[in-house]
């Protein structure tokens, strides 16, 4: 039996791509960003100009060595971009195209530790998340139970399985193999009713049905499993899983990438092939719709990624880029009174609400930041067992006694995001999750 | 560009940091976010759209509901007053007329005060302009009886402002429902223009316009009548001394504060509040079944020592400001629980002890504004029991998941 979820929202937005591969981009270079791994702290792993193959470490884990990022080519270091207090905000590599890559023993010894340890100096481990904080795992710590989402429910997101094939299925098989090495747990398969590969040997696969946030870790876990003080949980994406199938089968870092190019300022959406951290420019190159505003290409999508530049790189774990209106030089007189139907609304307010027609927004916040005033808003997008109002009061207060008893140790900032969307009064949702999960981190540690 | 929008960019400059209008920044700045849709976009961290409705659009639209009632309010002022002097003509337009006339110098006023401070404190927290009296402004003229002297709803008003809203920390902060205190304040501080024989029918000629009521009408509200009356049965009668009905009550024809008297209006302004999602329904309807369950066993054990309770559940609820009370004070989101759960309890509570106080204690012929208030002070605890028991479920799941 599927598990439902009634609450959610699909945000009806313009530029949707198919999914299949419509182009493949080789890059001359690409960056890793720190920052996209919460809980990271990168200590360069080498020297700028020095060489390295595909899987070689770029950066290590200042608290815990063993956790590795690796680099997506071969090449050289190029530089290491520091901003303020000489933080790091970029590893940017030279690729020389010769596509050398590290090879690693698959072999290990027995016991997760040993498991835990491989995907740590493998590069794989940093590429998931835990529950609770949502942080890269910590490789010294063995997972309750082991979740991936199958699902992609963020708006214009295409969906990773879809793109994958059948053939995927031996990567699955050997993946949930090796995860489940990794863990006295169970290994989910949270999957949509489009899953093509049935049953998989090792791994519990429970099928969801519902709007977005269905695809978020956190709702997947609630309804299965709940995360309770003192458990610690990964979660990883369809696509990490086959990564960790290919270095099973391999023993080798999978760094392709394939990348869907959407929104309504893109002329031709599709799905590119190319690696992690790829450079933007090469992959909305000549397909931005020509326009006389400003345009924000964004590295993720509308409700959880990041804005960059054309001279920015894709972000992990985003395999999506968006381009919508910046709308900074729109004036629009009386907005609020606005009956037009082309004002993207998930409230009866608006007679857009009621038409079965995309969108095309831009990234203004609609209106000014207010207090808390509408009650009830973020529920209904939030299809778990917590009370999001109270929850967020609570970080707001710094109350750790309350956000725990609140459950904070089951949600991300992703979970907030289309309550952010939706919110009458504009509050950054997300930041201020972000932002409690740090605090409470910190404090306990 | 338009020219307006040109205007306004060329006179910011006087209104920031530095220039000499600075005192004025968050009035310009107010109608800067009023006229056009603010420029801001996400920063980093952020969602990348957000939803077309904001603060503005929510308030507008209760205001919108409260428009049938408010030109009922109009056309009623006008029929009462005429009835008074003995008429038996009812032109339309002229009643119409006499009522705007009526009531307009009582919404300048309020707005006047009420956004003035809320102007003041706005430059003083350095803050932008909310606009949470927007609805509040309009609210208190319309609760409040027509013959209330323009000086009392300025005191009114500001007390509530200040002491109601800005003190607990401005718009979304407050406890209690602002322009229900500044009712309150006023039943309080001036019960004898609050009530009684004449407060409810504009007397006088408005600027001239319109005829002059002899001493003698008498126009008690039919709740009015019913805390005053002794033996059996109800006897309600309106100004010409004709019987007073349900349908009369539901028609709205009758004396009553301003806005509240007519639930054919008041129905059409709940119908846009739900329709829009803007107000919750669990609320409404729960305060309805809450009046009913009441009305019922008030009129069940129905006694002359307590006239109300003679009212049958039905007209317990097309009678005085209940209908408007729960439709458009019980629902305001910031005064009411916030929780799924609380609302019903909430709601349910303000019907059955609205009906209480109606019946029960004669010193009030109108229960409805003391049981929001009442129920206000008690919201926060009915969220908190619904919180702790969403907490204790958690800490549940986690005894039973470690067995």
């Amino acid at each position: 039996m599927p598990i439902k979820l009634k609450k959610g929202l699909n945000l009806q937005i313009a530029g949707a791509a198919e999914a299949k591969i419509s182009g493949e981009i080789a890059v001359s270079h690409c960056a890793i960003a720190p920052d996209d791994y919460p809980g990271f702290q990168a200590r360069p792993a080498l020297k700028e100009g020095e060489h390295l193959d595909v899987g070689d470490p770029v950066a290590y884990d200042k608290l815990h060595p063993a956790l590795k990022l690796v680099s997506p080519v071969s090449g050289t270091l190029k530089s290491i971009v520091r901003g303020e207090r000489r933080k790091i905000l970029n590893f940017v590599i030279e690729s020389d195209n010769a596509g050398t890559v590290r090879k690693h023993a698959t072999e290990t010894g027995n016991g997760c530790g040993a498991v835990i340890g491989m995907l740590a100096e493998s590069g794989l481990l940093a590429l998931m998340r835990t529950r609770p904080y949502d942080i890269v795992p910590d490789p010294e710590a063995v997972p309750r139970d082991i979740f991936v989402s199958c699902i992609d429910s963020a708006p214009l997101a295409v969906s990773a399985v879809a793109l994958a094939g059948k053939d995927a299925a031996d990567k699955i098989r050997s993946a949930v193999k090796l995860l489940g090495a990794a863990t006295a747990g169970k290994v989910y398969l949270c999957v949509d009713s489009e899953w093509p590969y049935g049953r998989i040997e090792g791994a519990e696969t429970i099928t969801f049905e519902g709007r977005h946030p269905v695809g978020n870790a956190s709702v997947q876990i609630e309804a299965v499993a709940p995360v309770n003080k003192g458990d610690m949980v990964w979660t990883l994406g369809f696509d990490t899983l086959l990564r960790i199938g290919y270095f099973a089968i391999t023993g080798t870092f999978d760094p392709v990438a394939c990348v869907a190019v959407t929104g309504p300022e893109v002329k031709n959406p599709g799905v590119l092939r190319t690696v992690i951290g790829a450079p933007v420019e090469a992959l909305v190159k000549g397909n931005l719709m020509p326009s006389d505003h400003h345009q924000r290409i964004i590295s993720g999508t509308v409700l959880t990624g990041e804005k960059v530049g054309t001279d920015g790189y894709l972000h992990y774990p985003y395999r999506q880029i968006t381009v919508i209106a910046e709308g900074d030089d729109k004036d629009e007189f009386l907005g609020w009174a606005s009956l037009s139907p082309s004002k993207m609304s998930a409230s009866k307010t608006f007679p857009g609400h009621f038409l079965k027609r995309l969108f095309k927004p831009d990234a203004r916040i609609q209106g000014g930041r207010r207090a808390m005033i509408m009650s009830g808003q973020y529920d209904k997008t939030i299809p778990m067992d917590i009370m999001p109002e109270y929850l967020i009061k609570a970080i707001m207060g710094r109350d750790i006694e309350a956000m725990e008893k609140l459950g904070i140790y089951e949600v991300a900032p992703e979970d907030f995001a289309l309550a952010e969307y939706a919110d009458t009064s504009k509050l950054p949702l997300q930041k201020i999750v972000r932002e409690g999960l740090d605090y409470i981190r910190k404090e306990l540690q | 560009m338009s020219k307006l929008r040109k205007y306004l960019d060329r006179i910011r400059p006087h209104f920031e940091e530095g220039g000499k209008l600075h005192a004025f920044h968050s009035v310009f700045d107010g109608f800067d976010t009023f006229l056009y849709t603010p420029r801001t976009t996400s920063g980093a961290g952020e969602v990348h759209i957000h939803d077309s409705i904001d603060s503005k659009r929510t308030m507008i639209i209760v205001v919108l509901a409260l428009m049938p009632c408010f030109f009922f309010g109009m056309y009623n002022t006008g029929y009462q007053h005429w009835m008074a002097c003995g008429e038996t003509v009812f032109p339309f337009w002229q009643l119409m007329l006499y009522g705007l006339l009526t009531i307009l110098p009582r919404v300048a006023v309020t707005y006047l005060v009420g956004l003035g401070i809320e102007f003041v404190v706005a430059q003083w927290r350095k803050e932008e302009i909310q606009e949470g009296f927007l609805v509040t402004g309009i609210l208190i003229p319309m609760i409040c009886p027509v013959e209330t002297p323009l000086w009392m709803l300025a005191v009114a008003t500001a007390f509530s402002v200040i002491f109601v809203k800005e003190v607990f920390g401005g718009t979304g902060y407050n406890i209690f429902n602002v322009a229900l205190v500044a009712r309150a304040f006023l039943f309080f501080a001036y019960p004898a223009h609050m009530s009684g024989d004449k407060a409810f029918v504009s007397a006088g000629s408005v600027f001239g316009y319109g005829p002059v009521a002899p001493d003698s009408f008498s126009c008690a509200t039919p709740l009015g009548q019913i805390a005053a009356s002794t033996g059996n049965g109800l006897h309600l009668t309106g100004i010409d001394g004709s019987a007073i009905g349900s349908w009369d009550a539901f028609l709205g024809l009758i004396p009553g504060s301003f806005g509240e008297t007519s639930v054919i209006c008041i129905l059409i302004g709940a119908a846009i509040l739900l329709l829009t999602g803007i107000g919750s329904w669990r609320i409404m309807l729960s305060a309805v079944a809450g009046a009913l369950l009441m009305g019922w066993i008030a009129n069940s054990c129905a006694t002359p020592l307590y006239p109300a309770s003679y009212l049958t559940p039905v007209d317990q609820l097309l009678y005085g400001g209940f209908a408007f009370a729960v439709v458009f004070m019980a629902t305001d989101p910031v005064t009411a629980s916030r929780t799924n759960t609380g609302k019903l309890l909430y709601g349910f509570l303000i019907g059955v002890v609205a009906v209480l106080i109606r019946t029960y204690n004669n010193g009030y012929p109108e229960g409805a504004m003391l049981a929001v208030l009442l129920m206000n002070a008690f919201a926060p605890l009915i969220d908190y029991c619904v919180v702790q028991r969403n907490i204790s479920r958690r800490l549940n799941r986690a005894k039973t998941q470690v067995r």
